[in-house]
Parts: C-alpha cells; sequence; structure tokens
C-alpha cells in the first residue's frame, strides 16, 4: 500500500494541496468528528512505556508470526520453488495463453510497490530512527507467510462466473470457508463486512490518497507551491487524472494500462538501480549506516519509546507497505487458473519479499548513508518523499524529476489495481453486471479527482480505517482456514517430491 | 509408422504455399499433415487485475477465432486431396512454439512460408522462419 505517513500523523504531516476553503472545509468539518471516533477505534493504541502500539498492527504481525511457525517457516522453504514457477518451470505448456505465474505477480506487486516504498519509508526511518529498518525487514519477512495463505485460500475459494472470467479474493474464501464450518451466517456476515470495506477502503488508500500526492509531486517539481502554475489548479489535474484513470477502466482504453503497466516494473528496476548506485557512491558511509541500524534495534537511541518504538514503527511501515494480511493480493492472484491453489501462495510470497525486503530496506539504506555522510541531513526538516528526494539529489542532481515520474506512475498503476479490488468488492454486494459496474467506477473517477481538489483529511482517515479494519474478519479467517491451507501445502511439496507434479523444462 | 509434417500457418499468402507444398510432399511420401497455429503471446508480460480475471475467456475466444477464420477454410479446401489433416492452436513464441509442437507431433519436418521482408525489417523484428531453421531439431522447409 502506498500510504506515505504513519495513519495517526497524517492530517499534520500532509503536504495536501491548499485550495480554495468553503468546500473541503465544509466537508472536514462534517466529517471530522466521525473520523476521529472512527480512527480512534480502529487504530487503538496500547502506550507501552513512551511508545504507543496500535493494536490492528499487533494483530497483524502476531498473525504473520504464527502463520510462519505454523506452516513451517514456508516463506524460506518456498522461496526457491517460487523463483521456479515465476520462471514457468512448471507450466504445462498446453495451457499456454493463460494467466501465468509471473503476470499474476507482476499485476500484484505493480498494485503495491509505490509512493509509500519511496515516501513511507522516509517518514519510517525519520520517526523511528535507522533501528526501524530491521524491523521492517523483519515484519516484511514474517509478511510473507499470511501473503502465502491468503493467496492460496483466494485461488482456493473463488468464483467462477458463467462467462469464464473469475472473482475471487477474502470476501469468497470467508464465506464459503466459514460456511464449510458450519458457521454459515457468520461467513455470510463476515464476507459482506469485507467486501464493503475493501469497497470503501478502495476509494481512499487506493484512489483519493494516490491522486493527491501525484498532484502534490508534480506541483514540486513544477516549481513549487510558491511558483509552479499548477499549484492552485488542482482540479484541472485531478479532472485530467480522472478521464486518464476513466478511459482505462471505464473506456477499457486498453493501450494506456499496458503502457503504465509496462513502464511501472521498470521504473522499480530503474529507482533500485539509481538508489544503489547512490548508496555505493557514500561507500564510506556503509559499514556505519548498516552498524546504525543494528544499534538502533537495539537501544533505539533519540526514538520516542526507544527500541520498542522502533520496533512499532518498523513494523506498521512494512504491514502499511505490503498488504499482507490485508487480503487485496488475494483478488489479484484469484484469476491464475491452476489445479493447485499452493503455488499461487508460493509466487505471492515473494511480494513482501520485493516490496518490503528488498524496495524499502534500499530506500532505508539511501537515506540512513546519506544521513551518515552528512550529519545533519535528515534535521533539515524534509518529509517524506521530499526527503528521499533530497538524499537522492544529494548524489545525482537530475534525480528529482525522474523520481517524480517514477511517483506519478506508481500512483497511477495502484489506481488501477485499487478500482479492480473495490470494483470486486462491490460485485460481491450487487453481483455482476455491466450497469452495476460502471457505476462504481464512475464513483472512484469522482473520487481521483476529488482527491486533488480538496483537502480530505478525515474523508481519508475514514478509509484508511477501513481498509485496516478489514484485517480483522481476514486474519480471523485466516486462522480458521490455515490447517486446510496446510494440508494442501503438504500434499503438493510431497508431490513434487515424489515427481508426480512434473517440471516442463529446465530439467 | 506414419510420417508427420507440420505445417505452419498463419493465414498469409506465404503459408497457403508452405500448405502447397507439404500437401504435395506428403503425397508422394504418404504423410500426414498437421497445420499449426501460433498465437504470439508471452507469459511475461503485464497486464491489469481485470485483464487477468478476463484472460480465460479471452484466450478460449482467441483459439476459436484461429480455427474459424483460419484453419477450418485451409482444412476444407485441403479435403479431396487425400491427405490426413490435424491442426493445432497453441499461444507462445512464434519460432520455439513451432519446435514444440513438432517434438509433440513427432513430425518430420516443418514447412514454413516466408516473408521476404527487407533485411532492414528482418534486424527490426525478426523473422519466424530465420529463427526456425536456428532452432529446430527437424529439417525445416522454407517456401518462398
Amino acid at each position: 500500500m502506498k500510504k506515505l505517513l504513519l495513519a495517526a500523523p497524517t492530517l499534520m504531516l500532509m503536504s495536501a494541496p491548499a485550495t480554495a476553503a468553503g468546500f473541503d472545509e465544509t466537508i472536514n468539518n462534517a466529517t471530522a468528528p466521525i473520523a476521529k471516533w472512527f480512527g480512534s477505534v480502529v487504530f487503538f493504541k496500547v502506550p507501552i512505556g513512551d511508545a504507543e502500539l496500535p493494536l490492528v498492527v499487533l494483530w497483524l504481525v502476531v498473525g504473520a508470526l504464527f502463520f510462519t511457525l505454523y506452516m513451517g517457516f514456508i516463506n524460506i522453504r518456498g522461496f526457491k520453488h517460487a523463483i521456479q514457477l515465476v520462471r514457468g518451470d512448471y507450466a504445462n505448456p498446453k495451457d499456454a495463453g493463460e494467466v501465468s505465474h509471473f503476470q499474476a505477480l507482476a499485476t500484484a506487486v505493480s498494485g503495491t510497490v509505490g509512493i509509500g516504498n519511496i515516501g513511507g519509508v522516509a517518514v519510517a526511518v525519520t520517526v523511528g530512527g535507522p533501528g526501524a529498518t530491521l524491523w521492517l525487514i523483519v515484519a516484511g519477512f514474517l509478511g510473507m507467510s499470511t501473503k502465502f495463505v491468503e493467496c492460496t485460500l483466494g485461488v482456493k475459494y473463488r468464483n467462477e462466473n458463467p462467462d469464464g472470467s473469475v472473482s475471487g479474493g477474502p470476501m469468497y474464501y470467508l464465506r464459503k470457508g466459514f460456511a464449510e464450518r458450519g458457521m454459515d451466517g457468520f461467513g455470510k456476515f463476515v464476507g459482506a463486512f469485507y467486501a464493503i470495506g475493501i469497497c470503501l477502503g478502495a476509494l481512499g488508500i487506493g484512489n483519493m490518497f494516490q491522486s493527491n500526492q501525484a498532484f502534490v509531486q508534480f506541483v514540486n517539481v513544477t516549481g513549487g507551491t510558491e511558483e509552479s502554475w499548477f499549484a492552485d489548479k488542482g482540479w484541472l489535474f485531478g479532472i485530467v487524472m480522472a478521464l486518464v484513470v476513466g478511459s482505462v477502466i471505464i473506456g477499457g482504453i486498453k493501450s494506456i494500462a499496458r503502457v503504465t503497466e509496462k513502464i511501472v516494473p521498470f521504473m522499480a528496476i530503474f529507482y533500485c538501480v539509481f538508489a544503489l548506485i547512490v548508496i555505493f557512491m557514500n561507500y564510506d558511509a556503509i559499514p556505519q549506516a548498516i552498524a546504525n541500524i543494528f544499534t538502533g534495534a537495539m537501544t533505539g537511541e533519540g526514538v520516542v519509546g526507544g527500541a520498542l518504538g522502533a520496533l512499532i514503527i518498523g513494523f506498521q511501515r512494512a504491514v502499511f507497505s505490503n498488504e499482507a494480511g490485508i487480503g487485496s493480493a488475494s483478488i489479484a492472484h484469484s484469476a491464475v487458473r491452476t489445479n493447485e491453489p499452493v503455488t499461487e501462495g508460493v509466487v505471492s510470497l515473494l511480494e513482501p519479499f520485493i516490496d518490503t525486503i528488498i524496495i524499502c530496506t534500499i530506500t532505508a539504506l539511501v537515506i540512513g548513508t546519506a544521513s551518515v555522510a552528512e550529519p545533519g541531513f535528515a534535521l533539515v526538516g524534509q518529509e517524506g518523499i521530499a526527503m528521499t528526494s533530497a538524499a537522492f539529489e544529494r548524489e545525482i542532481s537530475w534525480f528529482p524529476i525522474p523520481l517524480a515520474f517514477a511517483a506519478m506512475l506508481f500512483a497511477f498503476s495502484t489506481m488501477i489495481s485499487w478500482s479492480y479490488y473495490g470494483l470486486k468488492g462491490w460485485t460481491y454486494l450487487f453481483g455482476e453486471g455491466q450497469t452495476m459496474d460502471r457505476v462504481y467506477k464512475a464513483i472512484f473517477c469522482f473520487f481521483v479527482a476529488l482527491g486533488c481538489m480538496v483537502q480530505l483529511g478525515p474523508i481519508l482517515d475514514i478509509s484508511d480505517a477501513f481498509v485496516f479494519l478489514i484485517c480483522l474478519p481476514n486474519i480471523l479467517g485466516l486462522y480458521f482456514l490455515a490447517p486446510i491451507v496446510k494440508r494442501e501445502t503438504e500434499s503438493y511439496f510431497a508431490r513434487i517430491k515424489s515427481g508426480e507434479i512434473k517440471r516442463y523444462r529446465h530439467t | 509408422m506414419t510420417t508427420t509434417f507440420l505445417v505452419a500457418i498463419d493465414g498469409s499468402e506465404g503459408s497457403l504455399r508452405a500448405t502447397n507444398c507439404a500437401v504435395e510432399r506428403a503425397r508422394a511420401g504418404q504423410a500426414d499433415l498437421v497445420l499449426a497455429y501460433v498465437i504470439e503471446w508471452s507469459p511475461y508480460s503485464f497486464n491489469t487485475p481485470e485483464e487477468l480475471a478476463q484472460r480465460h475467456q479471452r484466450r478460449e475466444e482467441e483459439i476459436a477465432r484461429a480455427h474459424k477464420t483460419v484453419l477450418d477454410p485451409v482444412t476444407a479446401s485441403l479435403k479431396d486431396k487425400g491427405v490426413k489433416v490435424g491442426t493445432d492452436v497453441r499461444h507462445g513464441h512464434a519460432a520455439e512454439t513451432l519446435v514444440e509442437l513438432a517434438k509433440e507431433h513427432d513430425a518430420a519436418q516443418i514447412f514454413i512460408g516466408r516473408k521476404g521482408e527487407s533485411r532492414m525489417k528482418t534486424l527490426l523484428f525478426g523473422s519466424v522462419a530465420g529463427t526456425l531453421v536456428q532452432i529446430s531439431p527437424v529439417p525445416v522447409t522454407v517456401v518462398p
């Protein structure tokens, strides 16, 4: 998830475009009390010493730890097999033309990699110190197991529609899974609850937040809030963005989506390559930066709440970034036609690896080495993506421009992915059908434009809260259905070992 | 044991010439023909989630269309030629998939038409016949 900032201080930190008061103030005033109450419920924090631990983060991390142990460290033992699957070693040539494992992975990754990987990490490192990086990696590592469980279930319990298309995701496995265990009514309830949550959450985290941040970036590189001609033209940017998104999701203009989906992975690689270059340009700062990560993680020097504070922030950033436990990726993975749901689970465990362990860590190192090389660097008052951008600029002066371009593309591809996740929640509630589809897509586009026009802090907070609220039924469902996943996993790996499932390539 | 010849078909003039050539050879050598149509597709492309969900349906449509518009007319025209004709449609990289199909059908030879494109174009876009000649495990007849 490209959530740039941490949940609670969102309002204070977000540099949303300043626009004419009035309209957004009315909305803000009307929604602020609800948002505040709702946010305080979902992100209920337990104070531990000076640090505060949001229970929802605890819920996600405990779940991830449980699934890692229960599945016998599937995140390690499934890793090599995941790469073989993505390479197509086990793909039956007769099924060529169906969605490949690589395609499902690429689509799910472009839905999670984004502004959060660039800017969110900067916030985490500012607030939680370099030590947060270590806990970010640990949480990413554990999150791989959660992803494995939810994506396996997504494929196993999906619906195949009469027209041959498929619909899957947590709402389907929650409903069917609980029904199988004799809890029909509860299953229907949590399925619908999840669907409503993802439907509303998609409008914020996967939509308004993205278009808003894309606009902020755009203004920054075109001269900043003072000088840019676009600074007070949020409505224009918003409408253009809504039209582009609309032309893809409503108009079915595949070429735009195809171009973006092709560029995004290259952008991610481009980002990593340049980040590594920047890190190595500060090569004498590398040992110190790495040492800071470990000492910071243990001592939490200078961090509110000490080591525990660093741990909480690292964990929080990881779960916000890779979406493990939220169930969204499970919707994208359900499209793969395979007889073995476990294969999709195995492939999906690469997502937190790529998103959190690789990309987020690299960003953290860019900032880490920059602050070692220039001790006052982190204190200049830059925040989020601007700080990452500044760390790059120290070494490569022209980099902020491609970085802004990358950020906009990431935002766009996330909107496309989330429009689909939200739509699946919507169709789950209202049934499949062209007309109903269009209604949701039109609402989605409206919110794209709205995201750039008004400062919608409280509405964003509500939608954030919805996304994290759906972790509750999702993880609960995963606990209930984990034995099924375990059984399938053991059977699958046994058949790989015995040679019953055969390799087609690289034998 | 009967011999099988694989003919690469894409609906072009060249592929029809290749078919005719293969028919003659097949009659002379008592061989069967398999007309192979490859739908250009890569497992490493990028798609939106919606495209993924509809992929199965699209694939079925693509295969049906290949049969209806390309393979069926050719098969019908060969009905009275006294040669046994089979068909196969597969997604993938053209030359690689033809090799794969040749292996599966245990083909003794592959027939393919050539487009006769300029060197510049071949340099830019490659040539299926050219690649096939390089990678095929069985003899390839390129029909001009």
